[in-house]
């Protein structure tokens, strides 16, 4: 990657599918912003198309997905593996939202980088972010 | 309510009390913190008097249980006369699936149904719509068309049961399937009871279900209050919605005035149309959260009651009683609910179900414990309606009207969250209303500022929750979690096909052709929906006339 070494970590906030509870995203979003990353939220309705769509424009390190209405087995995997046809498989991806716990492995396994359920503190999600996101 | 002696009186007795007792107690012994504070940051006092309320004036202020201006509730007996209705939202995987849970909860003691669908039927997509991947059947039952409605309600006589249906952008859909199987049931309009959302505002502020451009999408708010008001009496036309908006991160008093404020732009609309405020005004229903703290949200709810019925008599000029009366359904708060030892959940929503009676609210859905981590299994959704029974049977908050009332606390704080509303309406109307405030994302920030504020005091261990930030414990997940068959999106992309091919192709294009040119004008669109719904005309493709006739909705993003 040709970025510059200063550059700040880049973020993409998606919300896929239809659902609507967007309070975890969008206080992510403004969480991240503030721990001096560089942030696109999506907005709702997002397919997993329009999300790398997102991140290969936006040269984007991290994609953090967050569903609340199960679609995550779909999503997610679909989203990792759309970023490796699309050559960016450093790209980091994290999920959070209402995932069962017998779900998780199979998510880590498709290349779900960590996933954050409900109560993390966000601050564990930014050090996260900070020490896992690829190296310029 | 108090004299002036008595009261210099108190304030002399409360001013030794602190310079003595009071003190030297407070030297050895400081209190656990500087600032108490409920959970939506309005400060608590160390202790209530009379003082707190010298003003208050008793028939002004509350008055009479059915009587202007409701504060006490909205029926002379209460829950003396009638328990609420008790109305657990449940929706699944395929209509019969649901059909099967909704007889379950029937013969447990529930006493309505509520409808879940899921988020492609609430979008206005069908299941085989490529943003329908993946979501067929998960957060919701899956209905395309009036055949699964028919087996969603298979067996349940609709002339029995009260049936309210979470859907807002397609409302008018889904209550025409609705009166179209009560006409095969032999059932006349006029014995069908329910209530439909139909609340697309709060979609815009905060939900995400919204299809349509504001004012298209009011219009079909409004057609569905006019058709009810002149063909289905019984119906709840409207529910209008706090509940997400506190979902979303709104303080108690902001779920109220944001609730109001969208509730004055309805009944706007509806005069603007030419209906007389005492014809649909008796209809309209509302919908709120109930969060832990039971005295704030008892005092929100009185609030509540008191500045709608000020609103619907001084703003909009109302004579009937019923159309200022504030009724409304609770849901318990789904972002209360904690993953970590979901078990304490149930304690929680005993809580918020106790508050909701307290606060004299005409249905109830409890949730169910392990909802923060999956949709809720049968024997969870029994323990949640058993909550409700309990507290309903056992707890004695049913015995008396308002119980509360007169406590210098809750009539306290009753006060500054009706004052806490006023500044919000006021401000809304300075800045040219609900659809002006949304436009320009006031509403939506101010909530968004609510949910940051909550979950820095999370963070800062500044306000404690149990299991998240004290009282912290390893555990095995949860293991009894209910999954939804993932073949269900395949089963109703079928079920389409076979709608798609049987049904009368004639029939199915002429009724579309007329909503289209209904739509165009300024004619009520129900008529013509019913008419589409029994020509097999599908949500999805219902909505997509109403897309080419309207567009579509795109929202600001307000981060």
């Amino acid at each position: 990657m040709s970025n510059g070494k200063d550059r700040k970590i880049k973020v993409i906030v998606a919300k896929p599918g239809l659902d609507g509870h967007d309070r975890g995203a969008k206080l992510l979003a403004r969480v991240f912003a503030e721990a001096g990353m560089e942030v696109i939220y999506t907005g709702l309705r997002q397919t997993p198309e329009m999300i790398v769509q997102t991140a290969i424009q936006e040269d984007a390190d991290v994609v953090g997905i967050s569903s609340l209405s199960g679609v995550h087995n779909y999503f997610f995997p679909k989203v990792v593996q759309l970023l490796r046809e699309n050559g960016l498989a450093d790209v980091l991806v994290v999920g959070g939202g209402i995932i069962p716990a017998e779900d998780i492995p199979k998510l880590k396994e498709a290349g779900v980088a960590e996933i954050f359920g409900p109560g993390t503190p966000t601050q564990k999600i930014v050090d996260f972010i900070k020490q896992n996101v690829r190296k310029k | 309510m108090f004299d002036k002696k008595k009261l210099n009186d108190i304030k002399q007795k409360k001013e030794q009390w602190e310079g003595g007792t009071l003190k030297k107690v407070l030297d050895r012994f400081p209190e656990r913190k500087e600032k108490f504070t409920t959970i939506s940051g309005i400060e608590v006092d160390r202790l209530y008097s009379p003082l707190n309320i010298e003003d208050f004036d008793y028939n002004e202020k509350l008055g009479f249980p059915g009587q202007y201006p409701f504060t006490r509730g909205v029926q002379p007996t209460m829950y003396r006369g009638r328990l609420w209705t008790m109305r657990q939202y449940a929706g699944f995987g395929t209509a019969e699936e649901t059909n099967k849970r909704f007889k379950y909860l029937l013969e447990q003691g529930q006493t309505g149904l509520s409808v879940a669908f899921h988020l492609p039927t609430q979008a206005g997509y069908d299941s085989d719509h490529p943003l329908s991947m993946g979501e067929v059947g998960k957060v919701g039952v899956a209905v395309d068309s009036i055949e699964d409605m028919k087996v969603l309600f298979d067996g349940i006589p609709l002339d029995k049961v009260t049936t309210s249906m979470t859907i807002n952008a397609p409302a008018t859909v889904l209550l025409a399937m609705y009166l179209a199987i009560a006409e095969e049931q032999g059932v006349p309009f006029d014995k069908v009871g329910g209530t439909v959302q139909n609340d697309v505002l709060k979609e815009i502020i905060c939900r995400g279900q919204y299809i349509f451009p504001p004012q298209p999408t009011m219009r079909l708010t409004v057609d569905l209050i006019e058709y009810c008001y002149e063909h289905v009496p019984r119906w709840n036309t409207i529910s209008i919605s706090g509940y997400h908006i506190r979902e979303a991160g709104a303080t108690a008093a902001q779920e109220m005035a944001f609730t109001i404020a969208d509730g004055i732009a309805y009944v706007q609309a509806c005069i603007d149309r030419g209906l007389a405020v005492d014809s649909f005004a008796p209809r309209l229903s509302f919908f709120f959260n109930a969060f832990t703290n039971v005295l704030e949200e008892v005092a929100k709810f009185r609030a509540g009651r008191r500045y709608w019925a000020r609103v619907m008599k001084e703003r909009f000029g109302a004579k009937n009683p019923k159309s200022m009366m504030m009724r409304y359904h609770v849901q318990t708060g789904g972002v209360t609910l904690t993953a970590q030892q979901p078990l304490n959940n149930i304690v929680r929503v005993a809580l918020q179900a106790y508050a909701t009676a307290l606060g004299g609210a005409q249905s109830l859905h409890t949730n169910s414990y392990d909802e923060a981590l999956c949709l809720p299994t049968e024997q969870a959704v029994t323990v949640a309606l058993r909550t409700q029974q309990i507290v309903a049977e056992e707890s004695g908050a049913t015995e008396t009207i308002d119980p509360l009332a007169g406590s210098f606390y809750v009539e306290a704080l009753t006060d500054k969250i009706e004052a806490q509303i006023d500044e919000y309406i006021k401000k809304i109307d300075e800045l040219g209303g609900t659809l002006k405030a949304i436009e320009l994302g006031y509403i939506q920030k101010e909530i968004q500022e609510s949910a940051y504020r909550f979950q820095k005091e999370i963070e800062s261990g500044e306000r404690i929750y149990v299991g998240i930030n004290k009282y912290v414990m390893e555990e095995p997940p949860l293991t009894n979690i209910l999954k939804v068959d993932p073949k269900i999106g395949e089963m109703q992309v079928e079920r389409l096909k076979k709608l798609r091919a049987e049904r009368d192709q004639k029939k199915w294009k002429e009724a579309l052709e007329k909503l289209r040119e209904v739509s165009k004008s300024d004619e009520n669109v129900m008529p013509a929906v019913i008419e589409a719904v029994k020509a097999r005309a599908t949500v999805g493709e219902i909505c997509d006339v109403w897309r080419d006739v309207y567009g579509e909705y795109r929202p600001k993003e307000f981060v």
